[in-house]
């Protein structure tokens, strides 16, 4: 269910590292959620963030989700196949339906995630 | 942080089993959503969904002066129902502004039901109470009925063999008593969607049992449960006002566009004085619907802007299913009232444009 090469955040969010530069999602818990997704906002590349910034939004018929970037960089690429089917954030949330990459400098925001596991338990537990 | 106890209707273990996600609403403990909101509001307009409305009240108002104070309380004229007829209209203040918007039913010439939002229940009955004065007996009979709300165009095919009610002869906004499935019932042919359908008002012990037989008999014909979530999204497809959002102590029947259910020449009821002048003044603003044409989704509070400037707010926004774009309902200046006129809609700190549209957004086919 959650990758265990991905690495997780408490607002339920995925993160791969590459290197310099993270891919970044909302876990299959989120997109449960929310519901069907109708509507995505993105980042624009080039756009400098802290850690933390809400960079964009999900939304479903009810609901807004933010989209948070856990760590401080620059917005190198955006999922466009996401603007425009919104659907593929909850068919295949953690693969096709990835929302933002982003290039970061200094891997300390990294800390503050989770592995697979604690983020299972962390779901398990009725998280936030 | 202990919460209040939230109630439950008689329908509350059906909606555990059906998988409901139950949410505060109210005070009441009620599914939002099941399969999700856009398949339920989907098989609402393509086949049929129900709904428990049981957390709505009602309010007897009975006696040989009963019709009289209702006509001289709420602004519809009462006097011209028919047994077995509803209308629709509203509990209104001096000043012309709405307490609650509900449905009034006769069911007899001394005989009158009120059915009412349940967020208004209890404020609704002391009102209604208060203004009697003696006329008529005033009860608040909520405790006595369930509700069961059978919206879509494969309504009448999943109730017709359940019910000795003549379907064929019941027209919108009649209600005829009989039975549903062996439980005595008011079936009334009105509902909150835009689709054929009916609301059923039965004792609450049938209510589970009735509840389980319109999802089998419904199953064949794509009958699927329905939450508050798709509720919402399909009467604001069918343009319908809801309370604290269209209508609230600040809106009048005139600015919401409901000068039908206003009857001035009826005589006198609570509010005619103010609403005869707004009616000869002309109205400051107007409610109005809007599809949002650029990117975004324009939700209840959003500022909207014309020319720069602020001219009004989003009652009701959401993105639809039915019509697969961003839409809504918001109070702008009468002069700018007009189909076509284009907007900008503040989203979350985004101008996003719109453009002003007629209500409804969704007809049926008839």
């Amino acid at each position: 269910m959650y990758p265990s090469e991905y690495l997780y955040s408490r607002e339920h969010e995925w993160v791969k590292v590459d290197e310099d530069v993270c891919t970044i999602g909302i876990t299959h818990f989120a997109q449960e959620e929310l519901g069907e997704v109708v509507f995505v906002e993105l980042p624009e590349v080039g756009h400098a963030y802290d850690a933390m910034d809400e960079i964009g939004t999900i939304e479903s018929v009810k609901a807004v989700a933010e989209l948070y970037t856990p760590v401080a960089g620059e917005i190198v690429e955006i999922n466009s196949a996401a603007v425009d089917d919104p659907a593929i954030v909850n068919d295949d949330p953690q693969g096709e339906g990835w929302l933002v990459k982003i290039r970061f400098s200094t891997d300390s925001d990294l800390k503050h995630l989770m592995n697979a596991e604690a983020y299972e338990k962390y779901v398990q537990e009725g998280a936030g | 942080m202990p919460t209040a106890t939230l109630r439950r209707t008689p329908l509350y273990e059906c909606h555990r089993e059906a998988g409901g996600k139950l949410v505060p609403f109210a005070g009441w403990e009620m599914p939002v959503q099941y399969a999700g909101v856009i398949e339920e509001h989907r098989a609402v307009r393509q086949a049929a969904g129900l709904f428990d409305v049981s957390h709505m009240g009602q309010i007897s108002v009975r006696g040989p002066g009963a019709e009289r104070f209702l006509d001289r309380l709420t602004p519809n004229h009462v006097a011209k129902l028919a047994p077995g007829r509803a209308h629709y209209s509203g509990l209104l203040t001096d000043n012309g502004t709405y307490v609650d918007d509900l449905l009034v039913y006769k069911l007899g010439e001394e005989e009158f039901l009120l059915v009412v939002n349940a967020s208004n229940q209890e404020r609704d009955f002391e009102w209604v109470k208060r203004h009697a004065a003696g006329d008529a007996e005033v009860k608040d009979v909520s405790d006595r009925y369930a509700l069961l709300a059978l919206q879509g165009p494969q309504a009448v095919a999943i109730l017709a063999p359940l019910t000795d009610v003549d379907l064929s002869t019941l027209k919108y906004y009649g209600f005829a008593s009989g039975t549903v499935d062996g439980h005595r019932a008011i079936v009334s042919r009105t509902g909150y969607t835009g689709e054929d359908g009916f609301e059923l008002y039965v004792d609450p012990e049938a209510a589970a049992l009735l509840w389980k037989r319109l999802l089998e008999t419904g199953a064949a014909l794509g009958i699927q449960p329905a939450g508050l979530g798709a509720r919402d999204t399909l009467r604001l497809e069918a343009g319908m006002a809801l309370y604290g959002h269209e209508l609230d102590e600040t809106t009048t029947p005139l600015e919401a566009g409901l000068n039908w259910v206003v009857k001035l020449d009826k005589g006198e009821f609570v509010g005619s004085g103010a609403l005869a002048a707004q009616q000869r003044e002309g109205v400051p603003r107007k409610l109005v619907g809007f599809e949002v044409t650029g990117r975004g989704i324009a939700r209840e509070g959003h500022t909207v802007q014309h020319d720069g400037s602020r001219v009004g707010q989003v009652t009701s926004g959401t993105w639809s299913p039915t019509l697969e774009k961003a839409l809504g309902m918001a109070y702008v200046p009468t002069g700018l009232a007009a189909a076509g006129t284009e907007v900008e809609i503040d989203v979350r700190g985004r101008t996003v444009p719109a453009k002003l549209a007629g209500i409804p957004f969704y007809r049926r086919n008839r």
